[in-house]
């Protein structure tokens, strides 16, 4: 693989781009691999990516139905933040935070990460105190954030309404070191380095089928024959359950859509993320200059990834209120994607009743933050047996009762 | 928008007037089950692909509850039936059949 550089980009430009390489491989399905993760999107190719990194593990391939970061990775609003209440949450959201930091380095491909800080705004009384507490938490955790006042609030967002109707902001859940970064190139970006390490990402490659022999996984049916394989990685988002079934256990999880939309493009009017939790809305200003809102999802479960009509009004409406320039706008696109929901809104890293095959699931409405640290502990999950990182968030805490309920410190904006 | 009539006091309205409340006919367990039929009844969810049956309550409307069948794919509702009841009831599977050919009812509806 031929690195990426200002050198590289000049030697290019001065031959017409003839000589840029594809970025991975179109690889085809061998008979068999030392490990199988099923889910090209980011969560999947992270856990290849460190599976190879940190563990020599190389003989991999990752099967997509559809195409490369097609799924949610494609579909999220990209914000990155650790601010979570709960110590296993905290832990494996901030690795995942300071993994971003070193990212383009790390995969010489720019994720285009910008730390430009999230705010998340408290709006009532309950909200100021929950988020203090989840300050007080944080500094615990060794997590950077702080509780800012109104004041600070407005200085940081000058086009924020602070004192709104309904809702005045009473200040901020402040993390400085959250941010965004370039969803696409996050997948692009480790697809192209598990390539390079000898990995296939195999794209329109469905499994149809997983194949056990007393209890132990050998393999899986797809739509371009059988693979066989020592261990398999399920890291497919919305349609755990589907593939769950085929493996023959259930999973605590319910698939509902979460939408987005984003405006036409702007100057420059917002350099920091901001969430409106109480109001179910959340806007970022990407480098393109569009406005990038995120509301609630569908109130029942479907696969549709289009979302529901009202919450898009819900959302702009709330966003009015606090953002009063909102209502000028004009948007130009929404979508959905499928998130997979847990009784406890926190993500399953687990070991399945079938030996060898292992879960990755339930990030619900907050996945895209996590991909690396994801990745990082599923990558030692599958490898050694356990990580450290994923002891809190197997499936049996649904059984003993170990709940990491964030849904309380966390909502729906995720 | 999910149009559904309620079965209680045949309104028919907008999804927006009712609530979903999640999978229906789950069997409830309590205090003395086993933690296996416990962890199923709370958290375990077959969260199907296609025909799902689920609890909906009227909220903006007279406020009871009933179950609805209706497709996670494609959207389209087959029908809404009361919440008296632990099975689904025959007009509804045959709703279904005639609409999904290849489906096959849950074992015990």
């Amino acid at each position: 693989m031929k690195k990426y550089s200002v050198f590289a980009v000049a030697r290019e430009a001065l031959r017409h781009h003839t000589g840029w390489q594809r970025a991975w491989r179109d690889a085809q399905p061998k008979k068999r691999y030392d490990a199988i993760i099923i889910g090209a999107g980011g969560h999947g190719l992270a856990t290849a990516y460190y599976l190879g990194k940190n563990f020599g593990i190389t003989n991999v391939a990752i099967l997509e139905k559809g195409w490369l970061g097609g799924g949610n990775t494609g579909r999220n609003t990209t914000i990155i933040r650790s601010n979570y209440l709960q110590d296993p949450s905290a832990a494996i959201y901030e690795k995942s935070r300071s993994l971003f930091e070193t990212m383009s380095q790390d995969l010489n491909y720019n994720v285009m990460f910008s730390p430009r800080g999230v705010i998340m705004l408290a709006q009532t009384h309950h909200e100021v105190r929950g988020y203090q507490r989840t300050a007080h938490a944080n500094a615990l955790q060794g997590v950077t954030t702080e509780f800012i006042g109104p004041e600070k609030v407005k200085e940081l967002v000058p086009i924020i309404n602070i004192d709104g109707p309904r809702y005045p902001v009473l200040g901020g859940l402040y993390q400085a070191r959250g941010g965004t970064a370039r969803h696409d190139a996050v997948a692009w970006g480790y697809a192209r380095a598990c390539s390079d390490m000898g990995m296939d990402v195999i794209q329109k490659c469905e499994v149809t089928g997983i194949r056990s022999e007393g209890g132990k996984v050998v393999g899986v049916s797809t739509n371009r024959g059988d693979i066989d394989c020592d261990k398999l990685g399920m890291v497919v988002a919305g349609h755990s359950g589907h593939l769950a079934d085929m493996a023959g256990f259930r999973l605590p999880i319910e698939s509902v859509a979460l939408q987005a939309l984003v405006s036409e493009p702007i100057k420059p009017c917002m350099d920091v993320v901001v969430m409106a939790n109480t109001v179910h809305g959340y806007m970022s200003q990407s480098d393109k200059g569009e406005m990038v809102i995120g509301g609630g999802t569908d109130g029942y479960n479907n696969y549709t990834q289009r979302g529901s009509f009202h919450h898009i009004e819900e959302t702009v409406r709330a966003l009015i209120e606090t953002f009063p320039m909102v209502s000028r706008l004009k948007m130009l696109r929404q979508w959905g994607g499928i998130v997979d929901v847990t009784g406890d809104r926190s993500p399953i890293l687990s070991k399945t009743p079938v030996e060898g095959v292992f879960i990755n699931c339930g990030w619900g409405t907050g996945g895209f933050k996590a991909i690396p640290g994801s990745g990082w502990a599923m990558a030692e999950l599958m490898a050694k047996g356990r990580s450290p990182l994923t002891d809190a968030f197997g499936l049996n805490r649904f059984q003993e009762g170990r709940f990491i309920d964030e849904s309380v410190a966390a909502g729906v904006a995720h | 928008m999910l149009i559904l009539t309620c079965p209680n006091c045949g309104v028919t309205a907008e999804e927006t007037e009712f609530h979903a409340h999640g999978e229906a006919h789950l069997t409830r367990f309590g205090p003395g089950a086993s933690d296996d039929d416990f962890e199923n009844y709370l958290f375990m969810r077959d969260n199907p692909k296609g025909v799902h049956f689920e609890r909906w309550r009227h909220v903006y409307g007279c406020g009871k509850w009933f179950h609805a069948a209706r497709d996670t794919v494609t959207l389209e509702m087959f029908g809404t039936y009361t919440a008296q009841t632990s099975t689904v009831p025959q007009d509804i599977i045959d709703k279904i059949a005639e609409r999904r050919p290849e489906w096959h009812p849950p074992e015990g509806a």
